[in-house]
C-alpha cells in the first residue's frame, strides 16, 4: 500500500481554560450541587403548574405518575432503584386517597398538592443530577490515555520495553478532523451544545477521549440510567459529568423535570453533548429523525439567557455537529438484526444476539488497538440554534455572510423578546433539520463504506424484482459479482462521490484518492474486519462475494440518503 | 399590538386588493417597483383599477417597507419572487414575519446541468421555500383560499386561509386581516396549502377552456372533480397532506376560479377555447396567470418524475404542441378511467 497523506493533524492541544478545572462550569455545578437540585425542582414544578393550571389537572397528573411509576416498579424493576421508593409512592397515593375521600377545604387540598409535587419532583432532580468529581475525572482520562496508548505501542513496535513508549498515542487511531480550532475558541467564549452521531456503544468513551484531547472541559451528557446498574460503570459516569436519562421513566412530571435540568445546566454555561439520535442507529444510516425533547432545552436556554439579559458572544450557545466514521461497528450484527425486525416484523426471523458480553467488548477494544482500521471524527461548523453559521468570533451569519442577531428570532419587533413554546418547537424542529443536513455534510466517506455500498447496490439492482427481505434471504450461490462489473460500478460511484466532494455535499477519507484499485482493496480490506462472518470478501474465483448480506446492508446503509443509488 | 404599518410587496391586483383588507385594521404600506406606478398611486389613489383605501400609502423604497413593518406580505408574481427576495433580503431581519399571495412555483435548474441531470423535487420550490432560502425571515406563512381580487375589493363577504407551521403567524394574519364580512382559517400545513393554490390554477385554465368552447356545467362538474383529484394526486408527490386539498384553499377556491370569468387562469383558458394561440391570449392579458407558467413545470416534473397527471399533460399539449382544444377534450373523454376517488 503506498502512504497516505493524513488529513488530520498529530497535535496536543493545550486546555482552553488555562486556570484549570477550577474553571469549569461542570465543577461549580457539582460542588454547588444541592441548591442547583433545588433550582431544578423550582423552576420544574412552576412549569409542571403551568401545563396543568387546575387543581383537578394537577391531581391527574400526580395520579398518573404514581400508577405509572408503580407499574414500572413491579414489572421493570433494577439494581440502581432506591429501597424506598415504593414506600414513597404509597405515602403519595394515601395522600391522593385522602383528598378524594375527605374533601377538605380547598386551601387545604393546594398546600397537599404542592407538597407532593415538590417531593416527587425533586427526588426526581436529586436522581437526575451529576456528581462530577475532579479527581476521579483526572483519573479516568489518564486510564483511557495511558492504557490504550500502551496497547498501541506494545503492538507496534518490538520488544518488551516498547510498552513504554510513547510513539504511538490515540491519535494516531482516531483522527479529529474539522473546525477544531473554532471549536476551542467558542468553547472559552460561550457554551457549546456537541451532537454527535450515534453507532456504536464505544461513541461515548470515544468522544469523551476527544473532548479531553482538544483541551475542552468535561461536557455533561445523559446517560441511560441502566448504565449505572453495573457499579464500575455508575463509578465512571460519576466521575464524567454524566446526568442520569431513565428512558422507563414517560411520565410528564419526569420529563419536565429532566428537560429542565438540561436546559438550566446550559444556562449556568455547562458545555452538554446530546446524542440527538436518542439511541444508536440500529440501520447504520445516518440519522435522519433527531429526539427534539433535549435539543429543545438548547433553544429555550437561548432564550432565557437574552431574557436575562445576556447579548453578548460570551453567553451565546453553539451547537457543533460532530460525525464519528468507523469501518467497523461491534455491534453491528444485533444491531441490524433489530432494524430488520423492527421493520419487517413477522417477516424476518431472528436467530440470534451476537457480542453481548463485556469478554467480547473487551477482546474488541484489544484487537481494535493492537490491529489496523482507524476510527476518524469529525468536527462540523458551530451553528447558533437556529442553525446559521457562526465565525470564530461567535458571530451569525446568513448565506450572504451578513450578520444576524440571533436575539431577534425570539422577538416580533426587534426588541421584545417573548416566551412562545409553540415558535420554539418549531425552532426546534428546524435545528434538528439543519444539523442532519450538517451530518452529511461533514460525514467522510470511507473506502469501506463506498465498496459495501458498490456491492449492496449492484445486488438490489441484480434481483429488482425483490423485496428488501427475500434479497436478503437469498442462497450465497446467487450472491457474486464478477470482480470487473464490480470494478465499473465502483469507480462510477467515486467519481460523482469526489464530484459531491467538490460540491461540499461530503466529505471523504484520504484513503479514496488515487488508484481505485488500491482503495477497493483497502475498502475489502476494512469494512466489517472484525465480524466473524465478513460483510465483503474475493473469493476463488476472483469474484466479489458476501458471507453475510445483512451486514453488508448495514455497512452500505452509511452512504443512504446521497441519491447515488441511480448511478449504479 | 403594535401600531407599526403592514406592509404589502406589489401592487398588482391582488396586492392591492390585500393591502385594501388589511387597511380597515391598520396603516399599510405598498410597495411597487415602478417610480412612476407610485407617483400615480399616490395622486389618483387608485391601484390596478382598485380605489386605494385611505390608510394606504404607496412606497418605492424596499429599505422603508421593510423598515417600517414588521409583518409583510410579498405579493409578486412567482417568476419575479426570487429576485425580489434576493434584493430585499439585505433589509430584512429575523423578527420579520411573511406571509405571501402568491399562488405559483419556481423551477430552479442549474446553470450547468451535469450530462447525467434528472429534473426533480429538489429543483422545485414554492414561495414559502424561497422566502427561506434567500432571506433570514423563518416565520413564514401564506394566504390561500377563493379571494378573486375583484370581488375582494367589494366588500363582499369571504374568508381566506392562513397557513403557517408557526401558530404566531396565523394569528397575527388573523388580527390583520379579520373583519365583519372577511373570515380568517388557520392551517399548519403551510406546503399543502400552498400547494392547493398553485395546482388549482391548472384546473381554472381547463375550466376556462370548456366556456371557451361553449360546454355547459356538467362538463364544469365533471372537470371540477376529477381536477381535485389530480390536485390530491400532485399534491401527494410534491409532499402535502390531503386533508388540505378540501379545505377553503383547495376546493373552495377550486370552485370559486374554475367559475368566474373576473379569474385571469380562467379567462386564459376561455381565449384558447375560442380559438386563440397561447401568444394570442396571453398578449391580451394584462396581469399573469401563473396557471401557465405552473402547467410547464409540473409537465417537465412529471415526464422526469415518471408521474401522469391527465389533465396536466393535455393541457400541455394543447398550450405548447399542436393539439387543438376539442381534441384535447375529446381525448379526455376516451381516457379509459373509471375509479372515482382511490385516495382516501
Amino acid at each position: 500500500m503506498k502512504y497516505i497523506v493524513p488529513d488530520y493533524v498529530k497535535k496536543k492541544y493545550d486546555q482552553v481554560l488555562p486556570g484549570g478545572m477550577n474553571e469549569w462550569p461542570v465543577v461549580a455545578l457539582s460542588q454547588n450541587r444541592e441548591e442547583f437540585v433545588q433550582a431544578v425542582a423550582e423552576e420544574s414544578i412552576s412549569r409542571i403548574k403551568a401545563l396543568a393550571p387546575t387543581r383537578e389537572a394537577l391531581i391527574e397528573e400526580i395520579e398518573t405518575t404514581v400508577f405509572r411509576e408503580k407499574l414500572r416498579i413491579k414489572r421493570n424493576p433494577w439494581a440502581v432503584d432506591p429501597e424506598d421508593e415504593e414506600h414513597f409512592l404509597n405515602s403519595i397515593k394515601a395522600r391522593l386517597l385522602d383528598i378524594s375521600q375527605n374533601n377538605p377545604p380547598k386551601e387545604e387540598i393546594d398546600e397537599m398538592l404542592d407538597e407532593m409535587l415538590y417531593e416527587i419532583v425533586f427526588r426526581y432532580s436529586d436522581e437526575i443530577a451529576g456528581n462530577f468529581k475532579k479527581t476521579r475525572y483526572r483519573m479516568a482520562r489518564s486510564l483511557v490515555t495511558f492504557g490504550f496508548a500502551r496497547l498501541l505501542n506494545a503492538s507496534r513496535a518490538r520488544g518488551f520495553w516498547s510498552i513504554f513508549k510513547t510513539k504511538f498515542t490515540l491519535q494516531d487511531k482516531i483522527h479529529i478532523t474539522g473546525e477544531v480550532e473554532q471549536l476551542r475558541t467558542l468553547a472559552r467564549k460561550g457554551t457549546i451544545i456537541m451532537v454527535p452521531t450515534h453507532f456504536s456503544n464505544l461513541d461515548s468513551i470515544l468522544i469523551g477521549w476527544v473532548i479531553s484531547a482538544l483541551g475542552l472541559p468535561a461536557f455533561i451528557y445523559g446517560a441511560g440510567l441502566n448504565l449505572f446498574n453495573i457499579k464500575i460503570f455508575a463509578y465512571f459516569m460519576n466521575s464524567l459529568g454524566a446526568y442520569k436519562v431513565d428512558r422507563r421513566k414517560k411520565n410528564a412530571l419526569y420529563l419536565e423535570t429532566l428537560k429542565t435540568y438540561s436546559s438550566m445546566a446550559i444556562q449556568r454555561g455547562c458545555h452538554s453533548l446530546f446524542f440527538p439520535g436518542g439511541t444508536r442507529s440500529r440501520s447504520g444510516q445516518i440519522e435522519k429523525r433527531l429526539k427534539l425533547g433535549l435539543l429543545s432545552t438548547a433553544i429555550e436556554a437561548q432564550r432565557v439567557n437574552y431574557q436575562k439579559g445576556k447579548r453578548d458572544a460570551l453567553e451565546k450557545i453553539f451547537v457543533v455537529p460532530v460525525t464519528l466514521n468507523y469501518n467497523f461497528v461491534l455491534e453491528a450484527p444485533s444491531l441490524i438484526s433489530q432494524y430488520l425486525k423492527l421493520q419487517g416484523q413477522e417477516r424476518y426471523y431472528v436467530e440470534n444476539d451476537e457480542y453481548s458480553t463485556s469478554y467480547k467488548i473487551s477482546a474488541f477494544l484489544v484487537k481494535f488497538f493492537t490491529k489496523g482500521s482507524h476510527i476518524s471524527v469529525s468536527i462540523g461548523k458551530a451553528m447558533d440554534v437556529l442553525g446559521n453559521y457562526v465565525d470564530i468570533q461567535g458571530n451569525s451569519y446568513d448565506k450572504n455572510n451578513r450578520v444576524i442577531d440571533t436575539q431577534e428570532y425570539f422577538t416580533q419587533d426587534g426588541r421584545i423578546i417573548s416566551q412562545n413554546q409553540q415558535r420554539e418547537d418549531e425552532y426546534t424542529r428546524m435545528l434538528s433539520e439543519r444539523i442532519v443536513e450538517e451530518f452529511h455534510r461533514i460525514n467522510k466517506v470511507f473506502a469501506s463504506h463506498l465498496v459495501a455500498f458498490t456491492a449492496f447496490e449492484i445486488f438490489r439492482k441484480k434481483y429488482s424484482k425483490l423485496d428488501l427481505y427475500n434479497l436478503l434471504r437469498l442462497p450465497e450461490e446467487d450472491l457474486f459479482i464478477p470482480i470487473d462489473e464490480f470494478k465499473d460500478t465502483f469507480n462510477r460511484l467515486l467519481a460523482k462521490v469526489h464530484q459531491m466532494k467538490n460540491e461540499g455535499k461530503l466529505d471523504i477519507s484520504p484513503y479514496l484518492m488515487g488508484d481505485p484499485d488500491e482503495m477497493i482493496e483497502h475498502g475489502m480490506k476494512n469494512v466489517g474486519m472484525y465480524h466473524a462472518k465478513r460483510p465483503l470478501i474475493i473469493d476463488k474465483a476472483g469474484n466479489v462475494t458476501t458471507q453475510d448480506l445483512n451486514l453488508l446492508f448495514y455497512y452500505h446503509n452509511r452512504l443512504v440518503g446521497y441519491n447515488l443509488e441511480k448511478y449504479v | 399590538m403594535s401600531n407599526k404599518p403592514v406592509g404589502v410587496v406589489g401592487a398588482g391586483s391582488f396586492g392591492t386588493a390585500v393591502a385594501n383588507l388589511l387597511a380597515r385594521n391598520s396603516d399599510v404600506l405598498l410597495y411597487a417597483r415602478n417610480a412612476d406606478t407610485v407617483n400615480e398611486m399616490a395622486t389618483k389613489r387608485l391601484s390596478a383599477g382598485q380605489q386605494l383605501h385611505e390608510r394606504v400609502t404607496p412606497t418605492n423604497s424596499l429599505e422603508e417597507i421593510a423598515t417600517k413593518c414588521n409583518v409583510l406580505f410579498p405579493v409578486v408574481p412567482s417568476s419575479g419572487f426570487r429576485d425580489l427576495m434576493v434584493s430585499m433580503s439585505q433589509y430584512l431581519r429575523p423578527y420579520h414575519m411573511m406571509i405571501h399571495g402568491t399562488k405559483g412555483l419556481d423551477l430552479r435548474i442549474p446553470e450547468e446541468k451535469p450530462h447525467d441531470f434528472v429534473l426533480s423535487q429538489d429543483h422545485v420550490f414554492t414561495m414559502s421555500e424561497i422566502i427561506k432560502q434567500e432571506t433570514v425571515v423563518v416565520r413564514v406563512g401564506c394566504l390561500a383560499g377563493p379571494n378573486l381580487a375583484s370581488e375582494l375589493s367589494s366588500g363582499d363577504p369571504a374568508a381566506t386561509v392562513i397557513a403557517s407551521p408557526f401558530n404566531e403567524v396565523i394569528e397575527q394574519g388573523k388580527t390583520l386581516l379579520r373583519s365583519e364580512n372577511f373570515q380568517v382559517y388557520g392551517n399548519a400545513d403551510l406546503r399543502g396549502v400552498e400547494l392547493c393554490g398553485v395546482l388549482k390554477n391548472i384546473i381554472a385554465v381547463a375550466s376556462g377552456i370548456l366556456a371557451g368552447l361553449g360546454l355547459g356545467e356538467n362538463s364544469r362538474g365533471l372537470l371540477v372533480s376529477r381536477g381535485l383529484v389530480e390536485m390530491i394526486y400532485l399534491g401527494k408527490a410534491l409532499g402535502g397532506e390531503i386533508s388540505s386539498f378540501i379545505g377553503l384553499a383547495g376546493i373552495g377556491d377550486l370552485v370559486a376560479t374554475t367559475s368566474s370569468a373576473s379569474s385571469r387562469n380562467y379567462t386564459l383558458g376561455q381565449k384558447i377555447g375560442k380559438g386563440a394561440t397561447l401568444e394570442q391570449a396571453l398578449g391580451e392579458m394584462e396581469e399573469v396567470a401563473e396557471g401557465i407558467n405552473t402547467i410547464r413545470i409540473i409537465h417537465q416534473l412529471a415526464e422526469s418524475q415518471g408521474i401522469k397527471p391527465l389533465i396536466t399533460e393535455t393541457l400541455y399539449k394543447i398550450l405548447y404542441e399542436d393539439m387543438t382544444a376539442e381534441k384535447g377534450v375529446n381525448y379526455l373523454m376516451r381516457y379509459p378511467s373509471n375509479i372515482d376517488i382511490d385516495f382516501i
